[in-house]
This record gives C-alpha cells, structure tokens and sequence, in this order.
C-alpha cells in the first residue's frame, strides 16, 4: 500500500529546509458563555515534523483539537489545508479532508473485531455492495504491520490490552492515509513498554511524511519525540519554535509564568485542632498510600495534573466512590466508607468537580438542590417544611451573591457561575466541619471565580478545614496554607505556603526535577 | 439560556409571578379539560349516563387499577418500571383463594394477599437494585414467572370458597354510590400526593428520577428508595388484587391479565414522564378518570374489547410522543 502523502501546496513556499506547511491556524478564537476558551491562537504542521502541544489543564488544548477534528467552530479565525481556506463543518468532513483524530479515550467498539474497527464507518464492498471481508481482513493486517504491530484481524477488541487498543486506533486513523494526524495524550493510560512502541510508529509515521500534532503534559516524551512545540496558556499562545531551540526550563516557565494577582488570597486565620485525617488510603488501581491532615482553619491545596487520582482519593472520603484500604478519621473518629448519608452527617461534605453530573439536579428548582443533601433537617413530624426550605435558601442565595429571577427557577436555566453558587451553597448548608471542594473555579467566569474565593476564605475563617482540589496554580497558590501534589495516584509532595510556587509545582507534578 | 437579573436581588422571590399562563398550560389542566370534554361526550352519547349508579358502577373499571398505577407512577417518576404488576395480582389472588379453600379466616386471607404483594415487589426490587439491571427487562421476567406459578398452582381449575365476608372489599358501598374500591382509590390517592409531594421521600424519587449519581452525591440511599418503591408497587398490586377477588368472588390463573398496559398508559397520561423525573399524584389520578371515561364511552358505542385495547395502545403512543411532536412543531 502507497502511503506516501501527496502535498498539494502552494510552489513558491517551497524550501528544502522547511516543507510547506499542510496545516495553518491563524487567529483561531473560541468562546463559551462566560469563558473564553481559546484567543487568537495560531499553529502551523508541516510534512515529517512531530509538533507537541503542550499547556496546562484547561489552557485550550482540547478545545483546539476539537476545533481541528471538527467537533466545534471556531468563533474567530482561519484554518488553511494546503494553502486553500477550509471550514471544518464535522467531524466527518474533517477525517475527509485529511485529519485524523486519535482521542485521549480511543473511540472504538468493543464486541467488534479488530478488523470491524479498524474500516468502521467505511467498510470496504463488493460489487454487490456486501461488505468484502477477505479485503478488510488483508489490509487490516497489512496496515498493522506497517505499524509494527501483529495482532490477528478477527481478535474481537474487548480482548485486547489498553495499548494494543491504542494501537487499533491509530490503524483506524491510518486507513484514510490521513497526512494530518492528532493524538490527544495517547500515552495517558499506557505502561513504559508500550509507550515506547508508541514512539516507533509516531517515529515511522513521521518518515513516511506526515504531520503529526502530538498533545501531551508529560516532558520526557515531549523532548523523545516532538521537533516543534507549540505552548498555549489560558487559551491563548505563549510560545512556539522548535524543541532544540528550548529547554525543560523554559517550557515550564511557559506554562505557568503567569501573575497571581486574580487570586482573593486567604486572610490570616488562627489554624486549630487536626480535623481530617486521611490514614494510607490505599486502592488497587486508582491511588497508593495516601495520607495527609486538615486542621480547623485551614485550607490544604491538592494540586495534580488530570488522571493523578485527586478525584478518585476524594470521591472516596466522601462515600461516593470506590472502597480503600487505610483510614480516615474526622476529629479522631473513623469516617465510614460508601455510606455518602454518613460521611454527610459526620460533617464531611464533597463539592463534586461535575456541576451537573454530579453537583446539581438540573431539572430541579434551586431551593429543592439547596436542600437535598440534608433533607432532614427541612422536616417536621415526617414532612416537608417548605417555609423552613425556602427560608434557608433564601438566606444562603443573598449570601452567595446568587442571581436567578427567583427560588423555583431549575438550575439548569442559570448560568454556569451561578450554578456552581447553588451547589456550593447546597453543601454549606449542611453546617460541614469539613469542606472538600474539587475544581470549585472550573469553567465559571472570572466575577464568579473571585466570589468563590473570598467564600472560601471565610469559610475557613469560621473554623472549617478545607480541602481544595484544583488544577489552577495560581489558586492553589494564592488561597492554600499547605499545597499537595499528586502524581499517578501518590503523593509526590507537600510544600508549605512559603515554599510553593509554580515551577515547583509543575515540576512535582510532571515528575521532572 | 439563562434567565437572570443583572442588578444584584437583596431577596430572590419563591415563585415568578403571574404565572397564570403556565398554570393554565399543565399538562393536569389540559386533561381535565379533555376528561370533562368526554363527561359531556358521554352524556350527551346515552341518557342513561347521568344516573348516579351508571356513573358509580363505570368507576369499578378502573378503580383497581388506578391503585396499582399510584404506586408505578412513583417508580416510574424514579426511573424504574413495574410491569409484573398483573401478574403480581394474579400471584396474590391465588395465594388468597389457596388460603381460604382450607377454610382461613377473612383477615388471615386479607394479609396472605398484602404479604404475597409485598414479596413479590421485594423480589423485584432485590433483583433490580442488587444486580444493577434494567428494571424494565426483570420485571417483564417476573410478569412471566408470577403468573406461570399461578398456572402450576391452578391448571385450569378455579378457587372460589370466599367466606361471604370478603365481599365488602370489592362490592359494598361505604355511602350512597360512593364504593369501598372508590373510597379507598380517593384516600390512597390523598395518602400518595402527601408521600410523594410532601415528605423528605418524595422528594428523592424526583432526585433520583432525574438525576440518579447527584442523588448518591447528596447523600441520598438510591438502591434503597427504589427497593422500597417496588415492595410499594407490590404491595399496592396487592390491595388491588383484595379488591378484584372479593368482585369477581372468584379466581382463575388468567385474572387481570394484560392490566399492565392500562396501568402504564393511566401512568403516562398522567403527564408522569417515562423518562423519569417528572409527574404529579393528581395527574395520574385525573388520567385514571379520564381513562375510565373512554372505556365507558366505547361501551356505551358498542365498541368490542379487541377494539378498546387498540384504542388503548393508540392513547399510550400518542402520549408518549407528544412531547417530541410538539417540540418538532415549535422548532
């Protein structure tokens, strides 16, 4: 099979050193309500180069990707194809035109073979329009070889390892003879082994003259792999040039070098008695040996990149998620596990990171979210106490700053900051000893961000510990009195106020020191 | 999308106001409407419909079944679905006339009915909550396994030594034309709005309903309220199956057979949605007349019953898509 790629590009931009681009992004801007996700953002992939993407959570490389995959228009901007002007209407039109999307999670089908996924969406026919299965069989294997790979065509895909999977999915992406291709973190969920497998097919792929756009937070892989790299940071472009022009430093800097001025920083508050305390928790697959305590007061900052298991750690304190080994005591007590009703009682209440998946019933009126995780107390003599609920609510809306035209409004119908005010308000409710906020800034507008924060702090004024989950650094940075960080399900560090800034952070975080 | 007001509010109302127009729009109102529409329809169709004992023996039509539907309509407004209730009728009946051909007594008889419910929804519910499965799938099983049990117990015979006492559940009357099965439909009915609109459990069967893992966030037992909205339905399939054997004085293995349908359409047409997460005890209990008015009406035209279950079926699917259809015409 010929998988050369034809490049159709304008003649006087072609120089030996540098061969036209076939990608050009130039002014790129994309807005959601209240966030602006990506700004004049621009990127240019050439034939035979690996371009690594690199930024914080939350800097816009995913909504970058979806806007080259076709998943979302872009508000502002332009994308040319070999020169020409495209507009990328589908995800369809976009595999159409010579994109090829490998996603972080691998879109594929599990009770199908590997040969069924491989041509899923364009099976090759016969004349007769059935599906010609010796074709599909022999270029699957053809292609997986061409990737090194040797797994039989008929191997239905729930058999195969996470890799091998990844693997089946680049296949995928190869049968178009796609020459632009992207790979959202694929390395996410692989081990070392395969992960240097991996980099011989992006290192083959490269050879045979493809542009790759390689999206990843992990530095060792971005210097193995990338020729260029591009640095995106709250949605707009902080550097790009090619990798031997930089270093592990200067990325870093990139990243982060950001002011902390947007930040309500926490007010001095007299820090007490230990009031959680989390005893080696441990689960076979999400997160090791886990320990840390919260003092009454203060507010312990849990910084990670996204799959470290911050989430998956809480989750389980709080009684939603899964069952650990290990402890965890409130005020000296042991908290029980997988009983969410108990861990609320006992005063530990979890801010979930999913508004609404997770933080609201979004069909629901605000005063009835306001009260669900503590219906008890809104009851007399076994019945609702509607007075009591509206009361209540009504209280904590003023003093969250909450505008909605009125009480019974479904949440769904606000906005995403005054979402948020209701499901943290729903939580202070309950009187917590302990608060655990996971992401409590994520995707609500600046104004809201800086309310968040002032709450908060004076949550912990009036004694309460708080954990506060976020990938923000300058948040972790500005309002927490101890920072942990987590990598790949441990603790890697615990950094006081004084000693914690970004680069460390990030450093910790990445695992480059 | 958002409905806000920019000027910070020192106190948010409880309620819009003037909101007449969206009370008027109800889906409760639009029905009431539609049941009187068919009350005039009716009496106009026959003149013998306005006489008081016309109109109090067409309520037995779907009194019963009514019963059963207050309680599915909770399960179906948590998400979940009882569709062996027929069948759960039949389980009870049968275990009730067993009972009383070795000659026990009325309340032993009674609570063999109300136990046998209860067991059968606990069933349900264990299977559904501890397993994690779709309740649609187990309880279309357990209709299947119910009503088989009844067939090994009965064959084709037939249980009808009913002391006389057991008449009063399903063919007295407690005043004038008012019956003991439509006195006790309008109490349990009261008894449902309160549990379902009024109490701390109500109010989870609607977190739950739409939005099952923010109702677990929150603290709420989801295997557990569901657990005990099937030993509900089972036990209200029950009290149904009390009333229908002291009515028919009798039982065979076929008894209320195919009532599921019914049960599901009062259920949909009470404006609760199948999707879960909406719907009110007096919509159902409107659609429960409403229901009893169009089979009455059929009757009055001579309309066979092969016939009426078409017209059921019809009702059923058009409810059902009504909401989508008046989204396409919106858009």
């Amino acid at each position: 099979m010929n998988s050369r790629v034809e490049i159709d590009a304008d003649p006087s931009a072609t120089a030996p050193a540098s061969p036209a681009p076939v990608l050009e992004v130039a002014g790129i801007g994309k807005d959601f309500p209240g966030v602006r996700a990506l700004h004049d953002v621009s990127l240019t992939l050439r034939p035979g180069r690996v371009m690594a993407l690199v930024g914080e959570n939350g800097a816009g490389k995913s909504t970058l990707v979806k806007l080259l995959s076709g998943i979302y228009q872009p508000d502002a901007g332009s994308i040319r194809l070999f020169g020409k002007p495209v507009k990328l209407p589908s995800a369809a039109a976009s595999a159409r035109m010579g994109i090829s999307v490998i996603h972080q999670e691998t879109v594929l089908f599990n009770e199908l073979t590997v040969a069924e996924n491989i041509f899923a969406g364009h099976y090759p026919t016969t004349r007769l329009g059935q599906v010609d299965w010796p074709e599909m069989r022999r270029r699957s294997t053809e292609i997986l070889a061409q990737l090194e790979a040797y797994i039989g065509p008929n191997v239905v895909l729930k058999d195969l390892s996470i890799a091998s999977r990844h693997i089946v999915a680049m296949a995928r992406a190869l049968v178009g003879d796609s020459p632009i291709m992207i790979m959202d973190e694929p390395t996410a969920a692989m081990s070392h082994r395969e992960i240097e497998e991996l980099y011989r097919i992006v290192e083959r792929l490269r050879a045979e003259g493809r542009a790759i756009l390689f999206i990843s937070h992990k530095f060792d892989e971005i210097f193995r792999i990338a020729d260029d790299y591009t640095v995106l940071r709250d949605g707009e472009l902080v550097g790009t040039g090619a990798i031997e022009d930089t270093s592990r430093d200067a990325l870093v800097t990139m990243m982060v070098g950001r002011e902390i001025s947007q930040v309500f920083p926490k007010s001095a508050v007299e820090i007490g008695e230990v009031m959680l305390e989390a005893r080696h928790l441990s689960h076979p697959t999400e997160f090791d040996d886990i320990s840390f305590q919260v003092r009454q007061g203060e507010i312990l900052g849990v910084y990670g990149l996204i799959g470290a298991g911050r989430t998956e750690v809480m989750q389980a304190i709080a009684g939603v998620g899964q069952r650990y080994d290990g402890e965890v005591l409130l005020n000296g007590e042991t908290v029980p596990q997988g009983r969410a009703d108990k861990v609320i009682r006992k005063g530990i209440v979890y801010v979930p990171e999913e508004r609404g998946l997770h933080g609201a019933v979004l069909q629901l009126p605000i005063y009835q979210n306001k009260t669900l995780p503590n219906l008890g107390a809104y009851t007399r003599r076994g019945f609702l106490d509607l007075a009591r609920e509206v009361e209540h609510s009504r209280e904590y809306a003023r003093l969250l700053d909450l505008r909605a035209a009125h009480l019974s409004q479904e949440v769904g119908t606000l906005s995403g900051g005054n979402q948020q005010k209701v499901v943290i308000g729903k939580w202070m409710m309950t009187a917590p000893r302990v608060l655990i906020l996971d992401e409590p800034t994520k995707g609500i507008d600046i104004g809201s961000k800086a309310q968040v924060h002032r709450l908060v702090s004076r949550m912990a004024q009036n004694g309460l510990a708080i954990v506060l989950v976020s990938s923000e650094i300058p948040e972790v940075l500005g309002i927490s009195d101890r920072i942990l960080v987590m990598r790949a399900g441990r603790v890697v560090a615990e950094l006081g106020r004084q000693e914690a800034d970004a680069e460390t952070l990030v450093r910790h975080a990445i695992g480059v020191n | 999308m958002t409905e806000e007001r920019a000027d910070p509010p020192a106190d948010l109302p409880f309620r819009d106001r003037g909101r007449l127009a969206g009370a008027l729009l109800r889906w409760e109102t639009l029905l009431l409407f539609v049941g009187v529409a068919l009350f005039i329809f009716n009496a106009l169709a026959t003149p013998y419909f306005l006489n008081p004992w016309t109109l109090s023996d067409a309520t037995f039509n779907f009194t019963e079944k009514a019963i059963i539907a207050l309680a599915v309509a909770l399960l179906v407004i948590s998400g979940e679905i009882d569709l062996s209730v027929a069948s759960i009728v039949a389980l009870a009946s049968i275990a009730m006339g067993a009972v009383a051909e070795i000659g026990g007594p009325l309340p032993v008889i009674v609570a063999t009915g109300l136990a046998v419910g209860v067991l059968a929804g606990a069933v349900n519910g264990v299977i559904v909550t501890a397993f994690a499965l779709p309740s649609i799938v187990v309880t279309i099983g357990t209709l299947s396994l119910y009503r088989g049990i009844g067939y090994i117990v009965l064959g084709d015979g037939v249980f009808k030594n009913y002391p006389p006492e057991f008449a009063i559940f399903g063919q007295s009357y407690v005043w004038w034309v008012i019956s003991f099965e439509l006195a006790s439909f309008l109490v349990l009915a009261v008894l449902f709005a309160i549990l379902l609109h009024k109490t701390p459990f109500g109010r989870s069967i609607y977190a739950i309903g739409n939005n099952t893992l923010a109702a677990r966030f929150a603290g709420i037992r989801v295997e557990r309220v569901k657990f005990l909205l099937f030993c509900l339905s089972g036990l209200m399939a029950g009290v149904a199956s009390v009333m229908l054997t002291s009515r028919l004085g009798s039982t065979r293995p076929t008894i209320a057979f195919g009532w599921e349908l019914e049960i599901v359409t009062m259920v949909v047409l009470g404006g609760v949605s199948i999707l879960g997460g909406s719907g009110s005890i007096p919509g159902v209990v409107i659609a429960a007349f409403v229901m009893g008015l169009i089979t009455f009406g059929l009757g009055l035209l001579n309309v066979p019953g092969v016939v009426m279950s078409v017209a059921i079926g019809s009702v059923l699917i058009f409810v059902i898509a009504l909401p989508r259809i008046l989204a396409m015409v919106r858009r």
